[in-house]
């Protein structure tokens, strides 16, 4: 049994692509500054001494180009990582992702195998406005043909991302910028955590209970895992006990899990960092509204996001629309003595 | 075409005033972001103090704002970049609504909402983008209005040599050379793109030289020099203005500080920084100045107390300006 040492989710990430690339000489890097500065979010650190340039590539500001590189270079047999560097930024190239990269295997009749990971920085709570702090898995995970995988903590970064380096399919795999454990962001730290020196992979599709509960089911994932399982510390002190599922991955989505959960607690809160209209709270609250001839409900299902509108600069204005742990909490009280409507 | 002396002076004073700022802003940026009274474990946190998150300041690309805007009036359009606050002090931006934008403060530019790479003021025409490539469309939108609206104004796009590979470059130029619109496109060749040098960016040295494949005027500017850019500038901003049509102007500039502020800029080669200010443009042009007897020592002295003085008040408004309500974060999505 190796011994297990901690590590920041950065550094986890940086361990499963160095460790995929030694194995497989098909796996190369792409992406801006990912050279020499080592990612901007420290996801390539370290990299380029080991593999050299040519499989650690700095690019050009051109990400239609480079993305729809990574498409038509893994079409040939490559097995490239492309780095976008903000998700904020897919606006410039989102037509070579889920045009090109999503359908192309599809459209071919599964004639097509097009290995991708693209790898992006997702978050907010650190006043980068509204063109710098947004999550978009949501959107990723609304058009066909993406697989999603959104990693809460550093031992499940590691083994997602080399499952995702893996996978034969196109992986968006979204890094939360406030849980990378970087010495200049105040992040949380539940997000670092033993990482097994051996590699190992994550399947996807496949939920995580981050703590048992029989009150009430929160779900989440990303950033937000942390913060509900502070609310769900501070709950405990009230005599709620709540139970905190991080989804990891939104394509495949583990509904499963979520439903024997709320079957049990009978009350749901979803907690997301996207956008509430649209998008994952509304989708998994769906999952459940479609299944309620079996599953009894307590309370009405309370979900939390960012409330349609763009993300301010202004510390007070971000601190009030992103959710934090004091209104997790508060909607899991607030749910304890609900009532239900009654069929007429 | 020859600079008059008062334009002599207005671009001397606002590089001073450009360059006050940014190096005051720099100081003021660390408040709250060091320990101890950060994280513990932190060497700094991008998130706490008056002014948190991403900062790019401009120092040392100073001729570009004042030789470009020297010949623009209030009705012209100037779209900016992530480092916008050159350009904006040159537009005329006003001092005190910007920095209380940047401290989040009700009082601010946006209200508190845009924050320091989403700077609008409408009334002096002039926005920016935190996304690179972002406004070379828009300043062809206000190109294309001013057309049909019958106007001689002008609009001016500036952005990096990193953003004259993306998409949005190639397309707007096009689409001004094509529709003959009255848009200067200025690069401003600082040679970094973030960590990457031009070298390892662009299949081509000099991105003036675009310029032909897409129907219009290219000129290069090789000097971090304020008259070579207000040579350059005047002879675009004339053609647009009697509808010729646009211009590309590519300036080798100089970044003296890092792309952010907090770069540890391991990427840059050591003394590059010195080496650059060694020709800052700005004891150049007083040079001049003090050769045409425009400039002595107690002018110099006036000017710098003026500009010391809108620095200081700006920052104290900012500083005494209210937080906006949390509530307001749910306003003005929609007009």
């Amino acid at each position: 049994m190796t011994t297990a040492r901690r590590l920041t989710m950065a550094q986890a990430i940086v361990e499963a692509i160095g460790q995929e690339m030694e194995r497989d000489p098909k796996v190369f890097v792409m992406g801006e500054d990912i050279a020499k500065y080592g990612g901007i979010f420290s996801a390539t650190s370290g990299l380029l001494d080991r593999f050299g340039p040519e499989r650690i590539m700095d690019t050009p500001i051109s990400e239609s180009a480079f993305i729809g590189a990574a498409t038509g270079a893994a079409a040939e047999g490559m097995r490239p990582i492309a780095e976008l560097m903000f998700v904020d930024f897919f606006g410039v190239c989102m037509d070579q992702i889920y045009n090109h990269l999503a359908k192309n295997t599809y459209m071919s009749g599964g004639s097509l195998r097009l290995p991708v990971v693209l790898m992006t920085a997702i978050g907010g709570g650190y006043n980068d406005a509204a063109q710098h702090s947004q999550c978009l898995y949501g959107l990723f995970a609304h058009v066909p043909g993406l697989k999603v995988v959104v990693p809460s903590n550093a031992y499940d970064a590691k083994g997602l991302m080399i499952q995702a380096i893996r996978d034969d399919n196109p992986v968006m795999y979204f890094f939360h910028k406030g849980i990378m454990g970087l010495p200049w962001m105040a992040y949380y730290e539940g997000s670092t955590t033993e990482v097994p020196q051996e590699a190992y992979t994550i399947p996807f599709g496949q939920a995580r209970i981050a703590r048992e509960g029989a009150d009430v089911t929160i779900v989440s994932l990303s950033q937000m895992v942390q913060k509900a399982l502070l609310a769900a510390a501070q709950l405990e002190a009230d005599g709620i006990r709540a139970e905190v599922i991080d989804l990891r991955t939104l394509v495949p989505l583990d509904v499963e899990t979520v439903l024997r959960s709320v079957t049990k607690t009978g009350r749901l809160v979803i907690a997301d960092e996207d956008y509430l209209n649209f998008g994952l709270t509304g989708e998994i609250a769906a999952c459940i509204a479609e299944r309620l001839d079996r599953i009894a409900l307590k309370s009405p299902v309370r979900r939390l996001g960012v409330p349609g509108v763009p993300i301010p600069y202004s510390r007070p204005l971000e601190q009030f629309v992103i959710p934090q742990v004091q209104h997790i909490a508060d909607a899991c009280r607030s749910m304890m003595g609900a009532k239900l409507a009654r069929a007429a | 075409m020859e600079p008059t002396a008062e334009q002599l002076i207005w671009m001397y004073e606002n590089m001073l005033l450009i360059r006050e700022y940014e190096e005051t802003m720099a100081k003021i940026y660390l408040e709250g972001k060091l320990p101890p009274h950060i994280q513990k474990g932190l060497a700094f946190d991008i998130g706490s103090g008056p002014v948190p998150g991403e900062m790019h300041l401009s120092a040392g690309q100073e001729p570009v704002a004042v030789g470009v805007c020297a010949h623009l009036r209030k009705e012209d359009t100037v779209v900016g970049t992530h480092r916008p606050h050159h350009f904006a002090i040159a537009k005329g931006v006003p001092l005190d609504r910007m920095t209380a934008e940047m401290f989040g403060k009700a009082t601010g530019l946006g209200r508190g909402k845009g924050g320091h790479m989403h700077l609008f003021d409408p009334e002096h025409k002039f926005s920016c983008s935190g996304i690179v490539g972002a406004s070379m469309p828009p300043a062809c939108g206000a190109a294309l209005a001013a057309k049909k609206l019958g106007k001689d104004w002008v609009a001016v796009a500036f952005f990096g040599e990193g953003a004259a590979n993306q998409g949005t470059f190639h397309e707007s130029l096009n689409l001004a050379g094509l529709w003959k619109l009255p848009v200067v496109f200025v690069c401003e060749d600082n040679k970094w793109a973030i960590s990457v040098d031009k070298d390892h960016s662009t299949a081509i040295r000099c991105d003036a030289d675009r310029a032909g494949a897409y129907a219009m005027s290219g000129i290069g500017v090789a000097k971090n020099d304020a008259l070579e850019v207000f040579k350059a500038a005047g002879e675009a901003v004339a053609r647009a203005r009697k509808g010729g049509g646009p211009t590309l102007i590519e300036v080798k500039t100089d970044r003296y500080m890092g792309h952010f502020q907090g770069d540890a800029e391991v990427y840059r080669p050591k003394g590059e920084v010195d080496q650059l200010r060694k020709g800052d443009p700005i004891p150049a042009l007083a040079s001049n100045l003090r050769s045409r007897g425009l400039l002595d020592d107690t002018k110099d002295s006036a000017i710098r107390n003026r500009v010391h003085g809108s620095v200081t008040k700006a920052f104290d408004f900012a500083r005494q300006s209210p937080y906006p309500d949390p509530r307001e974060a749910l306003e003005h999505v929609f007009a």
